[in-house]
C-alpha cells in the first residue's frame, strides 16, 4: 500500500538513452568451441525499453548468445556495442557493474539462504561498505544496510513473495524459486535484464504470473529485457520483436507477426523435406 | 464499558462518533496496523481519525453526499476499513462487496445497491469493474488503493486513493471551518440514518442486501463487546472476508465501540505468520480452520522424534483430562494440576505460540457444526473457544457462550438483548438489538423474512435443551418428522456420524417413515490405515467397504450415536435403527453430492432406490447396480449386493432436568 514508507520508485539507471534508442548492438559475432560453431556471423540489437525475445530450436545457440552478452563467452569475431561503446573481452562481474542482470535455465539459487538473503545478495555491487565495516554491523554500515533492505522489500512487494520472506529457497516449489531469481536479478536495478527461459516447467497460471510480472518490470521500472522462451504463447504476447535462431545463425528478426509468417521459421520449427 | 468512559458525556450512536471519541480518549493508543515491506505499521486513534476525515472531505468534494451507496471491494487493508468510517460520517452508505467474486455477480450487487462509487484495492477489482461499466450506469468513479499496474489507465474517472485525501486537505486549507463542519456533521446524527449494507453470502439464491441502521450496529456492538469484556487494550487481526458480517461486525464495529487495535496482514498468504507476530486477544475462525490447524499440528508431529512425540502425546492426554476444567475453574486434583502445569511449559504454551494464540482470551467459531473432539482439543490447550451462532439480518449474534458455561454441541444462550423463540414447526426466531431494517430494494423479501409482529425468521431448525442452551440441528426445511411422530433433523444425526473420523459421509432417511436408516460411506484414508494396522487385507474400496470386521466398526459407532441421541428427550426418537455401508464412494461428478461436498439427499434417494427399500423392509442384503463415472472421465457399471444391518436402540432418558426447569 506504500502508506507510510516514503516509496522510491526503482527504475533503471540514468544513462542517456530515449526509449528506442539501440541500447546493444552485435555486429557479425561468431562463437566456436574449438571445431563446433556455436554462433554464425550474428547480428542484431535491442533497443532500450523494449522486451526482444531470442527463440529457436533446441541447440540453436540463444544460451551461447545470452553469454555473449553479459561476458560469460568472448567471441573470437565480431563487435558489441553496449551504449555506443564498443567493447572487447569483459567479464561477467564488469558486465553486471554495467547493468546487465540475468536468470538462468537451471534455477541458480543459493538454496540455503532465505530469499530475502538471496535477493539481498544481488544488492552486492550497490553495497558501498566494505566487508570489515559490515562485520562490524555499526553506523554507516547500518544505515546502508537498511538503505538496501528498502530496495528488497520493494522487490518482495512487487513480485508478491511476502509469505516466503524468512523460508530457505531450497524449500520452495519451482515455480516460486524462479519469481526469487528474478527478485534477486532485479535487486541489481538493472538497465537490461536477461532471463533464459523464465517460464521453463511452469504450470498455466504460474506462467501467467510471470508474464504479468515480465510485463510489470518492463513498463513500470523501464527496464530493457531480452529472454529467450520456449513457449511461443508466450513469446508472441509479450515481446516487441523477435530473433530467430537456427544452428548457430540468425534466421528472422523483426515483430511476433513478421516472424510468425517467415517461411525459414516455419521450416525451422515443422522441418522441411530437403 | 464505564471504565472506558464510553458512557460518560453524550453516548455516541454511529460509527464516526465513535471515532471522535476514541480520537480523544486514546489518542495516542494504536487504531490500525498493517504490515508493509515487512515492517508492522501502525497508526494511533487520532491519526487514523485524520485518514478518515481526509477521505471523507476528498469524497465529499468529489460530490459524494447524504444516502448515496459507495462499493468497497478488497482485502483486508487499512484504507479500506476507513473508506467505510469516511462514508459513514457523510452519511453515505458503505457496500462491502465479495472480492473473489466474479464480475457478473458483482455488478449484480453494485447494481442492486445502486453504487455511485467503488473504492477498490487494485487493478484486478478495477478491471472487473470497467468491464461491466455497460452493466452498472450509475457508478460513476473508481478509485483505488494500489497504483501498481494502473499506470497507462484513463483517469479521467479513476483516482488514486492518495489524490483523493489531497483533494480533502486542500479542501480543508481552502475552508477554515471545514474539519468543523465536518465533526458538526457526524455530531448531529441521531443514528437512524442506515450504516452499511451488507450482502448475503448468497448460498441460497441470489445474495440480498442487509440494512443495518447505525443506532442499532453500535448498540449490537457495544453488548456483545461488554459480555466479553473487552477493551481498548484488545488486538484482532482482520482476515475473514471484508464484505462478510462477520468481520465486519468482530473487527470493525466492536473495534471501533472498545477502541481496540485491528490489524491487517501483509497478503492473504501470510495470515498465519501474521497471526503469530501479532498475537491477538480476540479471535475467530470457521470450524474448517480449527480442523485445518489441528491436521498441520499432527502432521508436523509425525515428523518428531519418537521420544519427542511420547511426550506431546502424554501431555495432551493430560490436556483432555485436565485441560477444560481448569479453564472453566472446575475442581482438579493436586496432581491434576502439577501435571497440567509441566504439560504447559512443555507442550501447551510453545504449541500456542507457534499457533499465534498465546495472548488469546476469547476466540469464536461459528458457520457449521464443530466436531467435539476438535472443539475439546483447543479448550484443552487452554484457549477459550466458544461457539456463537447468528446471521447477517441479526448483525451478528444471535446466541452465544458465556465464558465457564461452553458445550461443544449447543451454541449458547440468547446473546444480551436478543429475544429467542422456536416455532411449533421448529424454526428458530429471535429479536435482537441489531436486526436489520429491511433488505435494500425488496420489501417483498423483508416481508418473507419479518413475521407481523416483528421477529426475523432463521430459516434453522433449532431446539433448547434442559439448561436453556440453543442447539441448531438443520434448516427448518430439512426437518421431518417419522410417522410416530418424533422430530427428525438429518444433518443433524449425519454431523454427529461424520464426527468420527472413519465415516467420510453419512446419508440419513426418515421423514413420513418408521425409523431411521443411515447410509454411511467409509473413510479410505482411515480406514484403510485402521486395515492395514490389523492385517485386514483388502482389494478394492468396494471390498473394504463390505467386510464384516468394518461393519462392526460401524455398529460401533452407531451405537455411540445412538446412545447420544437418547440422552436428549427431543431426539431420542429418532435414533438409528438400521444401516448399510455404501459399496462406492459418494461423489460430486455422479451427482451425489454439491460442488461444495454436500449430500443431496434426494438424488441419493432415488438413485439407490432398492437399498432404501431394503432399509425398510428387513432385508439382509441388497444386489445393487449403479452407473458410476471413474476419475478419467469414463463412465462405467457398478454392481454389488450390500449388506444391511440393524442397530441397537435405546431408551429415552428421562426428561428430569426439564422438569426442574
Amino acid at each position: 500500500m506504500n502508506v507510510r514508507v516514503k516509496h522510491v520508485e526503482l527504475h533503471a539507471g540514468e544513462d542517456g538513452l530515449n526509449p528506442g534508442d539501440v541500447m546493444l548492438k552485435l555486429e557479425n559475432v561468431s562463437l566456436a568451441f574449438g571445431g563446433v560453431k556455436a554462433i554464425t556471423d550474428i547480428s542484431f540489437d535491442i533497443l532500450k525499453g523494449e522486451i526482444r525475445a531470442i527463440i529457436g530450436p533446441n541447440g540453436a545457440g540463444k544460451t551461447s548468445m545470452l553469454n555473449v552478452i553479459n561476458g560469460f563467452y568472448h567471441p573470437q569475431q565480431g563487435v558489441i556495442t553496449f551504449r555506443g561503446q564498443a567493447r572487447s573481452r569483459m567479464q561477467p562481474y564488469e558486465a553486471a557493474a554495467s547493468g546487465i542482470a540475468r536468470t538462468f535455465q537451471n534455477v541458480a539459487l543459493f538454496k540455503g539462504m532465505s530469499t530475502l538473503d538471496n535477493i539481498m545478495s544481488g544488492r552486492t555491487l550497490k553495497m558501498h561498505r566494505n566487508f570489515f565495516w559490515q562485520v562490524l554491523n555499526i553506523g554507516p554500515a547500518r544505515n546502508e544496510e537498511i538503505e538496501h533492505r528498502l530496495k528488497v522489500e520493494e522487490i518482495i512487494d512487487f513480485l508478491e513473495i511476502q509469505h516466503i520472506r524468512k523460508t530457505p529457497v531450497g524449500k520452495l516449489p519451482y515455480g516460486l524459486q524462479k519469481r526469487v531469481e528474478l527478485g534477486r536479478a532485479l535487486a541489481m536495478e538493472p538497465d537490461l535484464l536477461l532471463l533464459d527461459e523464465p517460464m521453463a516447467g511452469m504450470n498455466l497460471e504460474e506462467k501467467e504470473d510471470m508474464s504479468r510480472f515480465i510485463l510489470d518490470v518492463n513498463s513500470q521500472m523501464g527496464t530493457t529485457i531480452a529472454l529467450i522462451e520456449h513457449d511461443m504463447g508466450v513469446v508472441m504476447d509479450i515481446s516487441d520483436r523477435v530473433v530467430v535462431l537456427d544452428y548457430g545463425r540468425k534466421i528472422g528478426d523483426g515483430t511476433p507477426d513478421e516472424v510468425k509468417n517467415n517461411q525459414d521459421v516455419i521450416d525451422a520449427y515443422l522441418g522441411v523435406s530437403h | 464499558m464505564e471504565a472506558t468512559g464510553v458512557t460518560a458525556g453524550g453516548k455516541p450512536v454511529t460509527f464516526p462518533q465513535y471515532l471522535l471519541l476514541n480520537a480523544k480518549r486514546f489518542a495516542t493508543r494504536p487504531a490500525m496496523r498493517f504490515k508493509d515491506y515487512g515492517i508492522w505499521q501502525s497508526w494511533s486513534w487520532s491519526e487514523q481519525r485524520d485518514e478518515i476525515r481526509d477521505l471523507a472531505l476528498g469524497l465529499k468534494a468529489m460530490g459524494l453526499s447524504e444516502g448515496d451507496r459507495i462499493a468497497i471491494v478488497g482485502s483486508n487493508r487499512p484504507r479500506l476499513y476507513w473508506a467505510f468510517c469516511a462514508a459513514q460520517s457523510l452519511k453515505a452508505i458503505p457496500v462491502p462487496v465479495y472480492a473473489d467474486s466474479v464480475a457478473e455477480e458483482m455488478a449484480h450487487v453494485l447494481n442492486n445497491a445502486g453504487v455511485r462509487f467503488a473504492i477498490v484495492q487494485d487493478q484486478e477489482q478495477v478491471d472487473k469493474l470497467q468491464s461491466m461499466a455497460a452493466e452498472i450506469p450509475q457508478l460513476t468513479d473508481i478509485i483505488f488503493d494500489e497504483p501498481r499496474g494502473l499506470r497507462d489507465y484513463e483517469r479521467t474517472h479513476l483516482h488514486d486513493f492518495a489524490a483523493v485525501q489531497e483533494i480533502g486537505r486542500e479542501a480543508a486549507r481552502s475552508n477554515p471551518s471545514a474539519v468543523a463542519d465536518w465533526e458538526a456533521t457526524i455530531r448531529a446524527s441521531d443514528g437512524s440514518e442506515i450504516s452499511t449494507i451488507l450482502y448475503t453470502s448468497g448460498t441460497t439464491g441470489r445474495s440480498k442486501g442487509v440494512m443495518l441502521t447505525a443506532r442499532a450496529s453500535t448498540k449490537a456492538a457495544e453488548d456483545t463487546a461488554r459480555f466479553d469484556n473487552m477493551s481498548e487494550f484488545d488486538e484482532v487481526l482482520a482476515y475473514l472476508p471484508l464484505a462478510w458480517v462477520g468481520d465486519h461486525y468482530l473487527n470493525y464495529a466492536q473495534g471501533y465501540v472498545v477502541g481496540l487495535c485491528m490489524s491487517c496482514p501483509e497478503s492473504p498468504e501470510t495470515v498465519a505468520q501474521n497471526l503469530r507476530e501479532i498475537g491477538p486477544s480476540f479471535y475467530f475462525a470457521p470450524p474448517r480452520v480449527f480442523e485445518g490447524l489441528l491436521t498441520s499440528v499432527m502432521i508436523r508431529m509425525e515428523d518428531a522424534s519418537r521420544w519427542k512425540k511420547w511426550l506431546f502425546h502424554h501431555y495432551l492426554g493430560v490436556a483432555k483430562a485436565h485441560g477444560e476444567k481448569i479453564l472453566e475453574g472446575r475442581p482438579v486434583p493436586l496432581s491434576g494440576r502439577i501435571s497440567y502445569w509441566i504439560g504447559d511449559k512443555l507442550i501447551y504454551g510453545p504449541l500456542r505460540n507457534v499457533l499465534g494464540f498465546t495472548r488469546i482470551r476469547t476466540a469464536y467459531t461459528a458457520g457449521e457444526a464443530i466436531g467435539p473432539d476438535l472443539f475439546s482439543f483447543f479448550r484443552s490447550l487452554g484457549i477459550n473457544l466458544k461457539q456463537l451462532y447468528g446471521q447477517t439480518e441479526a448483525f451478528l449474534y444471535v446466541t452465544c457462550q458465556k465464558d465457564g458455561d461452553v458445550r461443544p454441541d449447543t451454541v449458547g444462550k440468547a446473546a444480551p438483548d436478543v429475544d429467542i423463540r422456536i416455532t411449533e414447526s421448529g424454526e428458530v426466531q429471535f429479536r435482537s438489538p441489531g436486526m436489520f431494517a429491511g433488505y435494500y430494494g425488496d420489501a417483498e423479501k423483508t416481508r418473507e423474512t419479518m413475521t407481523e409482529d416483528g421477529w426475523v425468521m432463521t430459516g434453522d431448525a433449532g431446539i433448547f435443551d434442559a439448561q436453556g442452551h440453543l442447539k441448531i440441528i438443520d434448516r427448518a426445511k430439512d426437518v421431518g418428522r417419522l410417522t410416530s411422530g418424533a422430530l427428525y433433523a438429518p444433518k443433524y444425526i449425519e454431523n454427529k456420524l461424520k464426527f468420527f473420523p472413519n465415516i467420510k459421509e453419512a446419508v440419513a432417511f426418515g421423514d413420513g417413515r418408521d425409523f431411521v436408516g443411515v447410509f454411511l460411506n467409509i473413510d479410505l484414508t482411515a480406514v484403510g490405515n485402521w486395515a492395514e494396522r490389523n492385517n485386514i487385507s483388502y482389494a478394492s474400496y468396494q471390498e473394504l467397504a463390505g467386510l464384516p470386521q468394518v461393519y462392526d466398526m460401524m455398529a460401533g459407532h452407531i451405537d455411540q450415536v445412538n446412545r447420544d441421541l437418547a440422552a436428549e428427550p427431543m431426539m431420542a426418537g429418532a435414533q438409528i435403527r438400521r444401516f448399510l455401508v455404501l459399496h462406492k464412494e459418494l461423489d460430486a461428478d455422479d451427482g451425489e453430492l454439491t460442488r461444495t461436498q454436500k449430500v443431496r439427499r434426494g438424488f441419493i434417494a432415488e438413485r439407490f432406490g432398492p437399498l432404501i427399500d431394503a432399509l425398510y423392509n428387513g432385508a439382509a442384503e441388497q444386489f445393487i447396480e449403479t452407473d458410476m463415472t471413474f476419475e478419467d472421465g469414463r463412465k462405467g457399471v457398478i454392481r454389488a449386493t450390500v449388506k444391511l444391518r440393524d442397530a441397537k436402540v435405546y431408551p429415552a432418558a428421562a426428561p428430569v432436568q426439564e422438569a426442574a426447569e
